[in-house]
């Protein structure tokens, strides 16, 4: 009986000491605070503008953000002069003419965000066979959203002793499994802010954090003031109805 | 429905109107005048709010497909496109994407108040299947409504289960290639979810019709489970009901605009904002949370049954499984005969009341399960869950008809209503 007992315990056990070997590799998502949470939460509109200097300078290099139109950019501050002038920028192929050929041109503001590469095949052939995601949606996309990706960025470390890495692989201790194929990104001072921000690894990573939440959910500051207002309608609708059922059911009850 | 006594109406177009077809007559005699017991609580709130989470579902629906495209190389992106440049299509979408959250909750409530208190029974059978049958077909549209975005879960979860009717012997894989239309999912399994998903929420308006014909057939239950006697049992549906239900109502949709507007992603899986892709399997497919107690079901069978000590193997594990899940819900149609106790209420049933609240503690358990990795303790925990759920109904029920003492029952609403007011009870 006792030998049963024990060998249910271990059965048990088992697959739980498995469970509690693989949750050491498990996402670290550090607590970072941010603007925009919370119910009255809002973007820092210079945080945004210094997200998108990142995204623009090193990001960008690998990875595409095709959701974003030049257009969207007057959310963070950007008037229609500067639009103009961020886009012609950058050249687009567009066509065809008259002629039939296609044809570069600089970006306008409808155009969207320019991708490194022409397809998902160029861009893992450029870069160890591992895909750089869109980040268009990246903060939606990932359980702890913009946590997730200040903590993907901040989260590299010395891999420990017993833990092997293949040539192009990194460790970092937000990715699931703790394994990563993109080399650190940033670096202090890699990007200088002409606004006196510190210019650490930390608030860059902050910074395009706060980027790519906008980049998702360019609705929220709207959706957050449009909420406030229905619940508060909400409460003293539901405070009048109730006083009237009372009214009504006084002599019922 | 007749149009035989009708008292004419004053004002003289309505009455023009009426006299020839009884539409005003009908409205009063069915949510007019209806005579309705007098001691409900706020359980009996969920039924006028599933009916507006229905219309809910409609409306934005239909504003959704005007800007929707069913195909897998355009579905993500029109979706996005509603969310980034429809005016105000974040809204609706949201208002939709929860909404089917909250209509489960809503329907999940319902359904419990009916097992309390024992509106299944005599002589509310057929509204109760009627019901169950809603419950089927909100259960199809979901799961479908689930696949149109076309992200990683949309994909991943349809293809887990539309598979799992390849477990069925002989037409199983003739099944799954009519329900993918091809042979995996893919297009043509994406337009079929489309069509389907746009026309299940208006034959979920009929089956409603006639629960609601069904239930003004029979009259409403009441907390106490005991027959209306006389007019002192009841009062008018307007104003007293209109207007405690409106009050419910508006605290639902509190509730459900917190939702909306400060946190629309929490009850969705993130990798629904990846856009599908059939190479790259997720690490854990899961359905919507108010699939996960079924889950937790399919995957507690994780063995063949057979003749023991045999190679001989009737049902393997995996059509276990599926029989498991869909019988977990098939089997409410038939609880009126599994319950054959002559008292309704749980109020006077002390043991089933225990057993019920255990029922709810295993649905919650499982959906716990169902949201976790098969593996380990979580493997027995839904095993021992789903064993609770099949007793409850199978054991258990008729066991409880048979030997169950109930308490006394009032002996009218009326005179418990005086009593309780005079012991300043608390409405339970
Ligand atoms: C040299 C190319 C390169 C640059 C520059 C780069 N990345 Fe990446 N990134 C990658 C690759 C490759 C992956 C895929 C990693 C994998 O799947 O292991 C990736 C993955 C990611 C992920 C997803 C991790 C996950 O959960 O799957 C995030 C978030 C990310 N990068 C953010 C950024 C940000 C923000 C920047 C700019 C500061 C940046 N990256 C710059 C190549 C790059
Ligand atoms: C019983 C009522 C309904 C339920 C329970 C329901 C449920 C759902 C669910 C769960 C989704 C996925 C949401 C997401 O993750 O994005 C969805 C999407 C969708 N539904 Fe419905 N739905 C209902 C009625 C309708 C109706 C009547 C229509 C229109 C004719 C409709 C049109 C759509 C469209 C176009 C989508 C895709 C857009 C999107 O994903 O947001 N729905 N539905």
């Amino acid at each position: 009986m006792l030998r049963a007992i024990l060998a249910i315990a271990l059965l048990a056990g088992a697959p739980l000491a498995v469970q509690a070997s693989e949750s050491s590799h498990t996402s670290v998502i550090p607590d970072v605070q941010f603007s925009f949470e919370g119910p009255f939460g809002s973007y820092d509109k210079a945080a945004l503008q210094r997200g998108y200097k990142i995204y623009r300078q090193v990001c960008s290099a690998c990875h595409s953000m095709k959701r974003v139109a030049f257009r969207n950019l007057e959310a963070l501050g950007y008037n229609e002069a500067e639009i103009k002038s961020i886009a012609a920028e950058y050249s687009v192929t567009d066509g065809p003419n008259d002629e039939g050929e296609m044809f570069e041109r600089p970006a306008r503001a409808s155009d969207y965000f320019k991708s490194p590469y022409p397809n998902d095949n160029a861009a893992k052939y450029a870069n160890n066979g591992a895909l750089p995601p869109d980040l268009s949606l990246i903060t939606k996309a990932r359980f702890g959203g913009a946590s997730y990706v200040y903590g993907i960025l901040t989260g590299y470390e010395e891999a420990p002793d017993d833990f092997t890495l293949m040539t192009g692989q990194h460790y970092n201790k937000t990715m699931s499994g703790h394994v990563i194929a993109m080399a650190p990104p940033l670096s202090a001072d890699m990007i200088s802010y002409e606004d006196g921000t510190p210019q650490t690894v930390n608030q860059y990573a902050h910074d395009v954090a706060t980027f790519l939440t906008w980049a998702a959910e360019p609705e929220m500051e709207q959706r957050k003031k449009m909420g406030v207002g229905v619940i508060i309608f909400l409460l003293a609708f539901a405070g009048i109805m109730y006083a009237t059922k009372r009214k009504i059911w006084a002599d019922k009850h | 429905m007749a149009s035989g006594n009708r008292t004419p109406f004053k004002n003289p177009v309505v009455e023009w109107v009426d006299s020839r077809l009884p539409l005003f007559t009908l409205m009063n005699k069915e949510y007019g005048v209806f005579p309705t017991p007098k001691n409900f609580n706020y359980f009996w709130n969920f039924g006028a709010i599933a009916m507006f989470m229905l219309v809910t579902m409609i409306v934005t629906g239909i504003v959704l497909a005007m800007n929707y495209a069913a195909h897998t190389a355009h579905a993500f992106d029109s979706v996005e496109r509603i969310m980034r440049d429809v005016n105000f299509g974040w809204l609706i979408r949201y208002i939709h994407m929860n909404g089917a959250s909250f209509f489960f909750i809503a329907v999940y409530i319902h359904i419990f108040r009916g097992m309390y208190y024992g509106s299944y029974k005599q002589p509310r059978e057929l509204l109760w299947m009627l019901g169950v049958l809603i419950f089927l077909l909100m259960m199809a549209t979901a799961f479908m409504g689930y696949v149109l975005p076309w992200g990683q879960m949309s994909y991943w979860g349809a293809t887990v289960i539309t598979n799992l009717f390849s477990a069925f012997p002989v037409v199983g894989e003739s099944i799954v290639q009519l329900l993918w239309g091809g042979f995996s999912v893919d297009n043509p399994t994406l337009n079929r979810f489309f069509a389907l998903h746009y026309l299940l929420p208006f034959v979920i308006v009929g089956v409603v019709f006639l629960h609601v014909w069904a239930l003004h057939v029979t009259g409403s239950n009441n907390p106490l489970g005991i027959d209306v006697k006389g007019p002192q049992d009841t009062l008018p549906f307007h104003p007293y009901y209109t207007m405690k239900d409106t009050f419910g109502l508006v605290v639902f949709i509190a509730i459900y605009a917190l939702f909306i507007f400060f946190m629309p992603n929490q009850l969705g899986h993130p990798d629904n904002y990846t856009p599908a892709n059939p190479l790259v399997t997720p690490p854990h497919i899961v359905p919507e949370w108010y699939f996960l107690p079924y889950y937790a079901m399919l995957r507690a069978i994780t063995f063949d049954i057979g003749i023991p000590f045999t190679d001989i193997v009737f049902i393997p594990a995996k059509l276990g499984g599926v029989l498991t899940m869909f019988g977990s819900i098939l089997l409410w149609f038939v609880l009126p005969w599994l319950d054959t106790h002559p008292v309704r209420s749980a109020r006077f049933r002390p043991q089933f009341r225990i057993a019920l609240w255990v029922l709810v503690a295993a649905f919650i358990l499982l959906g716990v399960v169902g949201g976790k990795p098969p593996e380990g303790i979580w493997v027995i925990l839904g095993q021992i869950g789903t064993l609770y759920y099949f007793a409850f109904f199978l054991v258990i029920l008729p066991l409880l008809s048979r030997k169950e003492k109930a308490l006394p029952l009032p002996p009218s609403i009326h005179e418990a209503v005086l009593q309780q007011k005079k012991s300043v009870g608390v409405q339970a």
